[in-house]
């Protein structure tokens, strides 16, 4: 199931699940990753899945590379692990002080603001991974229509709740952050909650998220 | 029953309570965070015969100046640092590396970090202060942590309880520096032109201004990426090297963000995060390459070498 183990520095395991992106490589990766939270290994500091990669950090203290490789390598992969699999709306007010690089975009994709946003809205994204920083969801996949690159120069603050979409992705902005994606609008829904500690995402890998417009109107009220 | 407290008088550049930092939550974006200089976190603690996960004071370039109230109490300063106690209207030059007995309208100035980055201020009392997953390590970047996950501010207190008996320690101890960086060569060395692998390791590089708890920038002669400047966005350890499209090198600090696109050309092995960590910009280095088994050996050495520290304090 991993095409590679290899040593990524000192203290952690680098698995690679292949190339491409998929809900199917995916999900192998989600599988081995709940199967090693559950198993709660001695030694084992995080785990960080990804599209198509397991990183399995580890204490040298306590452990090494060849033990912890012995460990995946012989883990048992449960079939079908039951991952989260809610559906979730997020409303998005799309209007100009949110959009804030939907000009840039029209050029980009040579496509009027209306056709952008009809195609972005009109289907649900699957949650691949989050983090980068707290909570950020990375969704796919968008349009192949909507693919961009990301900004030439990264924005050093982009506003929280911002929408980004990039490449066959998007995300959104859990709190002000550095970041580079083309920010089309702004969700007031929390997606982050620090102080829920059992569950502070509001998206999980597995997750499906839908984007609902809202006006600009709603978007001031929502959280009165 | 008495309060007992420090008031902030200046609360310094980026002063913030940390410990070990908390483990299994990258997969939801939260970093491990955590002390930048862990010998000199341990070596503050165990002069005071603080728990292995005590909280501490951890400051950078310029510390905090309190003032204490209540009964008398030991702190411990670690690091290279310059700081003043006041007693009375008396002013004594402050020393690393031993207890310092605190009593009630006391002052402490931790005025600055000599040719170092960051220092320890570890206090022989239970801090009341907030926990969040078991750690009160301040993630100012996610304000996660305790004091709401922000730097430690002007004015405010930080009450203490349950103080330890006034016992008398000290260390000799003088931290050394590092010019060569350990590595062990990365998931995607291969990006990068024969002509920029050989400079990796030979050139010198330079610690800029653009460095904190997330990160490390460095500057230095550009390294071509001959494949792609970005990778499908995985996750981050400490310690990684990224290369983005401007060439320069980017190392991963203990605040650092899980999932990054740039190529990893190298890592930084376990063994020299606490001296990289203290290095101020401006400083040069240069990259050295080592195989895994080298890196395990030369971190059981480092850490028998920091409990033969430990077994020092008198």
């Amino acid at each position: 199931m991993i095409k590679n183990i290899s040593n990524l520095g000192d203290a952690a395991v680098y698995c690679d699940f292949g190339n491409d992106v998929n809900k199917e490589i995916n999900s192998k990766v989600i599988n081995y990753f709940q199967s090693l939270k559950d198993s709660k290994f001695e030694g084992i500091t995080n785990l960080t899945p990804s599209y198509n990669k397991l990183i399995v950090s580890f204490d040298l203290s306590i452990t090494n590379f060849e033990k912890t490789k012995k460990i995946i390598e012989n883990l048992e992969i449960k079939k079908n692990y039951s991952i989260s699999k809610k559906k979730i709306q997020i409303p998005v007010c799309c209007e100009e002080e949110y959009a804030l690089d939907i000009k840039k975009l029209e050029k980009k994709l040579n496509k009027p603001t209306d056709e952008i946003l009809e195609t972005f809205f009109s289907k649900e994204y699957f949650c691949y991974m989050t983090g980068f920083i707290a909570g950020m969801p990375f969704l796919g996949d968008i349009d192949k229509n909507l693919h961009a690159k990301r900004l030439e120069t990264p924005r050093v603050k982009v506003p929280k709740g911002s929408i980004g979409l990039t490449e066959q992705f998007c995300n959104i902005y859990t709190f002000e952050s550095p970041g580079g994606w083309n920010i089309i609008g702004n969700t007031p829904l929390n997606v982050f909650d620090s102080l829920n500690e059992d569950n502070p995402n509001l998206i999980n890998p597995g997750d499906t998220v839908s984007f609902i417009k809202i006006n600009k109107e709603k978007y001031k009220n929502y959280n009165e | 029953m008495s309060e007992n407290f420090f008031k902030v008088i200046r609360a310094g550049i980026n002063t913030t309570f940390q410990d070990l930092g908390r483990n299994n939550l990258n997969h939801i974006g939260i970093p491990i965070s955590g002390v930048m200089d862990k010998r000199n976190y341990i070596l503050a603690n165990k002069i005071l015969k603080n728990g292995t996960s005590h909280p501490i004071i951890e400051f950078a370039y310029q510390g905090p100046r309190l003032v204490y109230h209540g009964e008398p109490l030991n702190i411990s300063v670690s690091g290279d640092v310059k700081f003043k106690i006041f007693k009375n209207k008396n002013e004594i030059e402050g020393k690393c590396y031993e207890t310092i007995t605190l009593e009630d309208h006391d002052e402490i100035d931790l005025i600055s970090t000599n040719k170092s980055v960051y220092g320890y201020l570890a206090i022989g009392a239970d801090l009341n202060i907030d926990y969040q997953w078991k750690s009160c390590s301040i993630n100012t970047k996610a304000n996660i942590g305790s004091n709401s996950g922000k730097k430690i501010q002007d004015n405010q207190k930080i009450e203490v309880s349950k103080i330890k008996e006034l016992s008398r320690r000290r260390l000799d101890h003088i931290n050394s520096k590092i010019e060569n960086i350990r590595v062990i060569k990365g998931t995607n060395f291969h990006y990068f032109s024969k002509e920029s692998q050989v400079k990796f390791f030979k050139k010198e590089y330079s610690v800029t201004k653009l460095t904190d708890r997330m990160g490390m920038r460095l500057e230095g002669e550009r390294l071509d990426n001959i494949i792609n400047t970005n990778i499908k966005s995985e996750g981050l350890v400490k310690g990684v090297i990224q290369i983005p499209a401007d060439g320069n090198p980017i190392i991963m600090l203990a605040d650092h963000g899980t999932i990054g696109g740039y190529p990893k050309i190298a890592t930084v092995i376990s063994a020299d995060f606490d001296k990289l960590s203290q290095l101020i910009p401006g400083s040069k280095i240069k990259f050295k390459e080592v195989n895994l088994k080298d890196a395990e050996t030369i971190f059981k050495l480092y850490e028998m070498e920091t409990n033969n520290i430990i077994s020092k304090i008198l």
